[in-house]
C-alpha cells in the first residue's frame, strides 16, 4: 500500500510537465523561436537579388538607425494615434461601463451582451462599414460639414483612422472598466455622501481611484492593438496617415526589405514597452500620493 | 488577439463579479439631471457600438450599382437569396471555417493541458510558465505574423495552409490555456481523490469525474478561439501564401470589387454566434438552477 502511494505522488510529481510539455514545446519553438529569428534578421544585411535575397547575419544595428531616420514620422505619427485612441475610448467607455455597473437593473446582462456583439463581426468588415459611414457624401459627413466640424471629409483624415482605432478596440476599454466598478462596495459610497461629499467628489475620491484597474487594464489593450494596426490607417486613411504597421507590413510583403521590417517591428515592440511602463509608473505613483 | 482574450478574460470576471453580487445600486443623492445626463451619454455611446453594425446589416440588403457597395441604391433580397454568388468567396469562407476548426482542435488539447496542470498542480516553475503564457497575448499581432514569416523563411517553408494553421494554433494556445484555468479553477478537486479512492481507476476517474467537470470551460474556451482564428486578419495575412480565407478575400475586395454578399456572410456569422451564445447561456441558466 505504501509502495503503491509513493509510486503514484512520484508519478503526479512528473505529470504536470508532462501536461505541460506538449503545448510549451509548441509556443518554444512557433512563438520564441521565431522571435529569435527576427531579431537575427533585423541585425542581418540584405544581399543577393530581388528574387532571391540573401540574408546575412553581421550584428548589423544600421537597421536599427535607419529605421528611424527613415520612418520617424510614422512612427510619432503611430504613438499619437494610439494615445489618443486610448484617450477618447476612455472618456467614450466610462459612462457606458459605470451606467452597466450601477444603473442598469435588470437589463444589465442584456446590455453587456450587446457590447460584445461587433466582436462577432469580422473586424474588417467593421471597419468597412466605417468608411461607408464616413463617405463623402454620406449623411454624417453633411451634417458634420453643416456644424462646421470638418472640412468637406472626414475619410483620409487623422481623425477618420483614429475613429476607426477607438471602434475597434471599444470592447476592450469597456469590459475591464466594467468589471472594476462592479466590484466597488456600495457601501464606500454611500459612506462618502453619509460623509456629506457632493456626488462629484464621492465620484473623484472614492469610485475613480478603486476603477483604477480597470482604467489601466483597459488602456492597455486599446494601445497595444492601436500602436501596431495597419487595418484602420489603410481603409480610412490617405498617405498622409501611414502608421508603423503599415510599413512593417508593406516592408515585409511589398519591398521584402526584411532586415528593415525587422527592426521596425522592434522599434514598435520597444515603443509599446516603454510606453506601457511610464503609464503604469505614471498612475502607480499617482496611487501613492 | 490579444483584445479578445481579454475581453474572455472579464467576461470570466464579470461572471464571478455577477454571480458575488446580484442587483444594482442606485445612489442616493446623485442629482436628477446628472444622472439623466450620463444615461444619455451612455445611449448616445450604445449607438455609436452598433453604427456600422446597422450599416452592415442593411448593406447586405443594398442593390449596389456598381462594384463597391459603399452606397445606398435601393432594397433587393436578391444577395440573401444567392449568399454563394462569388465562389471565390464561398471558397474563402470554407477556408476560414476549416481552418478554425483545425488550429482550434490542436489548440485545445496543447492548451488545455497546460490550464489542468497550472490549476491542479503547484509544480516548481509554475508561475514562471503562468508569466510565459502571457506573453504571446500581449505581442502586437504584426511583429507575431512578422516573426513567424521569418521563421519559415529561414526554414525555406512554403506559405499556405499549413503555415496558417501552425499560427493560429500559435495564438490560441496561451488563449486557451489562460481560458479554460479561469474557469476550473475553484473546483472541488477532492472529488478525483473520493473517486480513486472508491475503487475507480485513473482512467475512469478521469472520464466520469475530470472530464465532466471541465468540459463547460474547454467548449467555452473553443468557441471564442474558434472565433478568434475566423476573425484573424493580420497574423494570417503574413503566412498565408496564396491561400485564401474570409477576412483575405475582404482585403483583397477593396482593392477590387466589394460584393454585398460579404456582408450578407457577415450577417449570417453574426446570427449563428447570437444564436450559439443565447443557447449557451440559456444552458447554462438551467444549469445553475
Amino acid at each position: 500500500m505504501a509502495g503503491v502511494a509513493s509510486s503514484s505522488r512520484q508519478r503526479s510529481r512528473i505529470a504536470p510537465y508532462l501536461m505541460i510539455l506538449p503545448g510549451l514545446a509548441y509556443l518554444a519553438i512557433f512563438f520564441v523561436v521565431p522571435f529569435i529569428s527576427l531579431f537575427r534578421t533585423s541585425l542581418s544585411t540584405m544581399g543577393g537579388s530581388v528574387y532571391l535575397p540573401k540574408l546575412t547575419f553581421a550584428w548589423d544595428f544600421g537597421n536599427y538607425g535607419q529605421a528611424f531616420t527613415l520612418y520617424h514620422e510614422q512612427i510619432v505619427r503611430s504613438l499619437v494615434y494610439a494615445l489618443a485612441a486610448t484617450v477618447i475610448s476612455l472618456l467614450l467607455s466610462y459612462p457606458l461601463a459605470y451606467v452597466i455597473a450601477f444603473k442598469s437593473g435588470r437589463y444589465k446582462n442584456l446590455l453587456l451582451g450587446l457590447v460584445v456583439l461587433p466582436f462577432f463581426v469580422t473586424f474588417l468588415v467593421r471597419t468597412l462599414a466605417w468608411k461607408t459611414i464616413f463617405a463623402d457624401d454620406g449623411f454624417f459627413v453633411r451634417l458634420l460639414d453643416t456644424l462646421g466640424l470638418v472640412d468637406g471629409r472626414l475619410l483620409s483624415t487623422p481623425w477618420a483612422v483614429i475613429g476607426g482605432l477607438v471602434y475597434n478596440s471599444m470592447t476592450f476599454m469597456i469590459l475591464p472598466l466594467y468589471v472594476s466598478l462592479e466590484k466597488i462596495d456600495p457601501r464606500l459610497i454611500e459612506a462618502s455622501k453619509d460623509l456629506y461629499s457632493s456626488a462629484f467628489r464621492a465620484f473623484r475620491k472614492v469610485i475613480l481611484p478603486l476603477s483604477l484597474p480597470g482604467v489601466i487594464a483597459g488602456s492597455m489593450l486599446v494601445f497595444i492593438p492601436a500602436v501596431g494596426d495597419f487595418i484602420n490607417a489603410d481603409y480610412l486613411g490617405s498617405t498622409q496617415t501611414t502608421m508603423i504597421g503599415n510599413v512593417i507590413q508593406k516592408q515585409f510583403l511589398v519591398v521584402k526589405d526584411y532586415p528593415a521590417a525587422a527592426a521596425l517591428s522592434f522599434v514598435l515592440m520597444a515603443m509599446i514597452l516603454v510606453g506601457v511602463l511610464s503609464y503604469a509608473r505614471a498612475l502607480g505613483t499617482e496611487d501613492l500620493v | 488577439m490579444t483584445a479578445p482574450a481579454a475581453v474572455a478574460e472579464s467576461l470570466e470576471k464579470a461572471g464571478a463579479a455577477r454571480r458575488g453580487l446580484r442587483g444594482s445600486w442606485g445612489f442616493r443623492g446623485n442629482g436628477r439631471f446628472g444622472d439623466l445626463a450620463l444615461r444619455i451619454v451612455a445611449g448616445l455611446v450604445m449607438l455609436y457600438i452598433f453604427l456600422p453594425i446597422f450599416v452592415i446589416v442593411l448593406f447586405s440588403f443594398n442593390k449596389p450599382a456598381g462594384k463597391f457597395n459603399y452606397t445606398w441604391q435601393g432594397f433587393t433580397l436578391e444577395n440573401w437569396l444567392n449568399p454563394f454568388k462569388y465562389p471565390a468567396l464561398t471558397k474563402a469562407l470554407q477556408m476560414s471555417l476549416t481552418v478554425a476548426a483545425v488550429s482550434t482542435a490542436i489548440a485545445l488539447v496543447l492548451g488545455t493541458l497546460l490550464a489542468i496542470a497550472l490549476v491542479r498542480q503547484r509544480f516548481r516553475g509554475s508561475k514562471t510558465v503562468e508569466t510565459f503564457l502571457v506573453l504571446p497575448l500581449t505581442a502586437p499581432e504584426v511583429v507575431m505574423g512578422a516573426s513567424l514569416l521569418t521563421l519559415f523563411l529561414d526554414l525555406g517553408w512554403a506559405t499556405g495552409f499549413a503555415t496558417i494553421i501552425i499560427a493560429h494554433v500559435a495564438f490560441q494556445i496561451s488563449f486557451i490555456a489562460m481560458t479554460v484555468r479561469a474557469r476550473v479553477r475553484g473546483f472541488d478537486w477532492t472529488l478525483e481523490d473520493a473517486s480513486l479512492d472508491l475503487g475507480a481507476g485513473p482512467a475512469r476517474t478521469f472520464f466520469k469525474v475530470t472530464l465532466p467537470l471541465i468540459v463547460p470551460g474547454i467548449v467555452a474556451a473553443g468557441m471564442l478561439s474558434f472565433a478568434l482564428s475566423l476573425d484573424d486578419f493580420i497574423i494570417t495575412y503574413f503566412v498565408s501564401g496564396s491561400t485564401v480565407t474570409y477576412p483575405l478575400f475582404v482585403n483583397a475586395a477593396v482593392k477590387a470589387a466589394v460584393p454585398p454578399q460579404i456582408d450578407v456572410l457577415a450577417t449570417a456569422i453574426l446570427l449563428v454566434s447570437l444564436i450559439l451564445l443565447a443557447v449557451g447561456t440559456l444552458y447554462r441558466r438551467k444549469r445553475d438552477i
